[in-house]
């Protein structure tokens, strides 16, 4: 089934226009999916391993000098690195999207990224939340959910932000000396938000069970241990009716694989993503061929995919779902010709000014949102006076504040938007005083705010 | 029932600001006088929701019951204030002792809404603010319990209440039109910009309302600048200690005037570990507001206003292993204002002995949080209780009255 390169751009991208070559039918956005992750490459971010030596040293130096750290060079200078790091990451995912051939690859990390989002607690994890995106969702992207679940779930990130550090089987060796106990934020949060959804049918006991069973998971900053036996609840624990017993994370393993699989789970991420990609209400049947497809295929997340690209609502759906900030912004700079190595090369000042306060203004503080829950999905949830305010801020002042001097307004029309631009925004930008107010205009339009 | 469209009442606040350059602030959030009346009379509602569960249990102590030590080790190294006999203030509300004691304080305990078990945060303050009880499904539910109010009082001015800050507030969605501005948020763009703008939004109610809105709010809060190009899409409201006094300024500066109720949330409470240094933050940004509110309404509008602090649902009795409280069933909830009869603790006390829990770990419910809320509606502005218990809060039994107004 042909989606052709209007949809494509809207429903699964970042808006027009395309670069030559760009895939345009669902089997070779599959396919450009399942090659090699190109923009990964092209705007690379350390990873964990080589964060952590600066990490585990910065660690050490809070955990030795504790209040004397903070006038400490060195802990100040590594703060100062870490806030680059945030940077640099929201800077590439700008990057990857401004230059992605069909934006499908980076429009589905930003689902993921919400669906597993976390956020740091202390000045030292800020970059954290950035790497459990690049490890944990970018790898996985296209595999069986199962291992994406396993990865998002036992990384640094989501074990520090969902309190797993500080959870200690009861009867564990260093539960009992310690005296400590359980906490059942990151087992509640697995199977309400992650998995299962909170409609189904676990029990309070499930949670706790879970709990048991996650135990021994950790994060240590000053060593970079991840996984501690002593604290690990001994014996077998029981989740919706199955007992999981073993040593590591074996078990652990286990049991978010059977959760993957579960009905619930298809039922509870299928509704996720028509929602995210079709419409605020998505139709049923879309609903339930993301599910079955989940169903038959184990999870196999391509494979879902699929079912999402060639459904009949993927094409015919009015283009009316309400675009993410970062969304949002992305289709903005494409539209003004804006490419990754800009957004990579732009002065800090501006960066911080232009995009990442105006993403918060928008409602969207990167790698910052409010709770597990992620950030919200329905066109009302943007669309109030304050956010409004913001993108239409945004779009009046973008061509000055990215330094463009634009000729034609009318040019950036036809580029950005063609034949789906409306009549009414025609005349707004041919009646518009200025240059600058012509492009706010087309920015600040519904056209570019919905896809 | 004087109806208005948000279209009119947007008209109308314009007219209003045309006299806005004397008034720094919105001078009327309000439209008034559209019919003459005045339907919800001279007293104020401020609702706060507390987002991520307060710990009921340490906020209010029930210092006086045998089995409550054992159960927090170390949650009670720091002793508040003695609220009579048998209760405790936890030690960062100090600051609110003096309300106490002219019986402008006080609290409800053992109060929740009808959810249970699940413990999802998102749940239940979905339930909180639609207000509705279990038989009818959350998801279902459009609009909040407040919005639901402003419909169904008969000659009610709808346009009585605003929302404060930039993150959705169901408890207002609805029908009845209010308005939402975050404090530092203003527009740049000029006259024939707006008309233009406007123009393109026209047939998209979504983006033409709050785009009217948006505009007509960035001109009153910033008079002089109306063609400026000044904005500061800041952070979100409500997310640090100073933040709670430029909320109390901007809640108190509508409620001097014609501005009936006001609600927001404060968030910061699910204080899953280390919780005697984490819950000092939100406790204090409570205790600024309420404080902050009262010093700004001054002793007339205060001894008028009543504010109601309630939360999801409350916290686990025992410490959890990481020195913090997991989800929980019943809990607190906060009162204030000169319209109160404080200095008392509401709320039928169910007892901490092991039997006496709910589900053998979380404190047994023994009112509903909708009751006290509906109790209040009716006291301040007359409401009939068939009205409270069919169409603000379907389902609820308002039960006999508490009494908890001055």
């Amino acid at each position: 089934m042909t989606l052709g390169p209007d949809l494509v751009a809207r429903r699964f991208g970042y808006g027009l226009p395309l670069p030559a070559g760009a895939p345009v039918t669902a089997s070779a956005m599959l396919q450009a999916l399942d090659g090699p992750d190109r923009m990964r490459a092209a705007w690379p971010l350390p990873l964990m391993a080589d964060h952590l030596p600066m990490l585990q040293a910065t660690a050490t130096l809070r955990k030795t000098q504790k209040d004397k750290a903070r006038d400490d060079d060195r802990f100040k200078q590594a703060l100062t690195e870490l806030d680059h790091l945030v940077m640099l990451s929201l800077r590439s995912t700008l990057a990857r999207a401004l230059d992605a051939p069909d934006g499908f690859r980076e429009r589905l990390v930003a689902f993921w990224a919400n669906h597993f989002c976390t956020r740091a607690k202390d000045r030292l994890t800020v970059y954290l939340p950035a790497l459990l995106i690049e490890e944990a969702i970018r790898p996985h992207l296209t595999g069986p959910f199962a291992d994406m679940l396993i990865a998002a779930t036992t990384h640094p990130a989501m074990v520090l932000y969902l309190d797993q550090n500080v959870s200690f089987g009861p009867d564990s060796p260093q539960g009992s000396r310690k005296r400590r106990g359980l906490n059942e934020n990151l087992a509640r949060e697995v199977m309400e938000l992650h998995s299962l959804g909170v409609g189904a049918a676990y029990t309070q006991a499930d949670v706790r069970q879970m709990a048991e069973l996650l135990t021994g998971l950790t994060f240590d900053l000053t060593t970079g241990e991840t996984f501690d036996p002593r604290r690990a609840e001994p014996g077998s624990e029981t989740v919706l009716g199955q007992s999981y017993d073993g040593k590591g994370l074996q078990p652990i393993q286990a049991v978010l694989r059977d959760l993957a699989v579960r009905p619930e789970t298809a039922t509870h991420i299928a509704t996720k993503l028509a929602r995210h990609f079709v419409a605020d209400d998505p139709p049923p049947d879309l609903v339930a061929a993301l599910a079955q497809a989940w169903q038959h295929s184990d999870g196999q997340l391509g494979t879902v995919y699929h079912a999402l690209l060639t459904h009949p609502s993927a094409a015919l759906a009015p283009p009316a779902k309400v675009r993410w900030p970062l969304d949002y912004m992305v289709t903005g700079l494409r539209a003004l010709g804006m490419t990754g190595a800009d957004v990579i090369d732009m002065a800090d000042g501006p960066f911080r000014r232009r995009i990442r306060r105006t993403l918060t203004g928008m409602g969207m503080p990167w790698l910052l949102p409010a709770g597990p829950n992620g950030f919200p999905d329905t066109g009302e949830d943007w669309i109030n006076p304050p956010y409004l305010a913001a993108r239409i801020a945004w779009a009046m002042r973008a061509p000055t504040d990215m330094g463009l001097r634009i000729a034609d307004p009318m040019a950036v029309l036809e580029r950005a938007l063609g034949a789906s631009a409306s009549a009414e925004l025609r005349t707004a930008v041919a009646r518009a005083e200025t240059r600058s107010e012509a492009v706010g205009l087309i920015l600040a339009s519904t056209e570019m705010n919905r896809r | 029932m004087a109806k208005l469209n948000r279209r009119q009442m947007l008209k109308g606040l314009g007219l209003a600001a045309c006299s806005a350059a004397a008034h720094p602030w919105l001078t009327t959030v309000t439209l008034a006088g559209t019919d003459g009346g005045a339907p919800l009379g001279d007293h104020r509602l401020i609702v706060v929701i507390l987002r991520g569960a307060m710990d009921g249990l340490d906020v209010v102590r029930p210092v006086g019951e045998a089995a409550y030590a054992g159960y927090r080790p170390t949650l009670l190294a720091r002793r508040g204030s003695a609220l009579g006999d048998f209760w405790e203030l936890h030690p960062a509300l100090a600051g609110l002792m003096p309300l106490w004691d002219r019986e402008e304080l006080g609290f409800v305990h053992a109060t929740s809404t009808p959810y249970r078990d699940k413990r999802s945060h998102f749940d239940g303050q979905d339930l909180l603010e639609a207000g509705t009880g279990l038989d009818v499904p959350v998801a279902a539910v459009r609009d909040g319990w407040m919005n639901r109010m402003l419909q169904a009082v008969p000659g009610l001015q709808v346009q009585t209440a605003f929302a404060l800050g930039a993150e959705a507030m169901p408890l207002l969605r609805g029908q009845a039109p209010f308005l939402t501005w975050a404090p530092d948020q203003s527009l740049p763009i000029s006259g024939q910009g707006q008309a233009l703008l406007q123009a393109i939004y026209h047939d998209d109610p979504l983006f033409a309302q709050a785009a009217d809105e948006a505009i007509l709010l960035s001109r009153q809060m910033n008079p002089d600048a109306a063609d400026g190009m000044m904005a500061k899409p800041g952070g979100k409201p409500g997310t640090g200690v100073k933040d709670v006094a430029v909320l109390a300024d901007y809640a108190a500066g509508h409620l001097r005037q014609d501005t009936r109720i006001a609600a927001f949330s404060l968030s910061g409470w699910d204080s899953h570990r280390s919780q005697a240094e984490g819950i000092q933050v939100p406790l204090t940004r409570l205790q600024g507001l309420i404080l902050g509110l009262r010093d700004r309404l001054g002793p007339e509008v205060w001894g008028k206003t009543l504010l109601l602090a309630m939360t999801e649902f409350g916290r686990t009795v025992r410490e959890n292993g990481s020195k913090g409280t997991d989800h929980g069933t019943a809990g607190a909830m906060v009162l204030a204002g000169g319209a109160l009869r404080g200095r008392k603790v509401y709320g039928a006390w169910p007892g901490l002995d092991e039997t006496a829990l709910y589900a053998g770990r979380d404190l047994m419910p023994t009112s509903d949080v909708r009751a006290w809320a509906g109790w209040a509606m009716r006291g301040l502005y007359g409401l009939d209780a068939g009205l409270i218990q069919r169409t603000i809060f379907p389902g609820l039994d308002l039960g006999a009255d508490p009494g908890i107004l001055a």
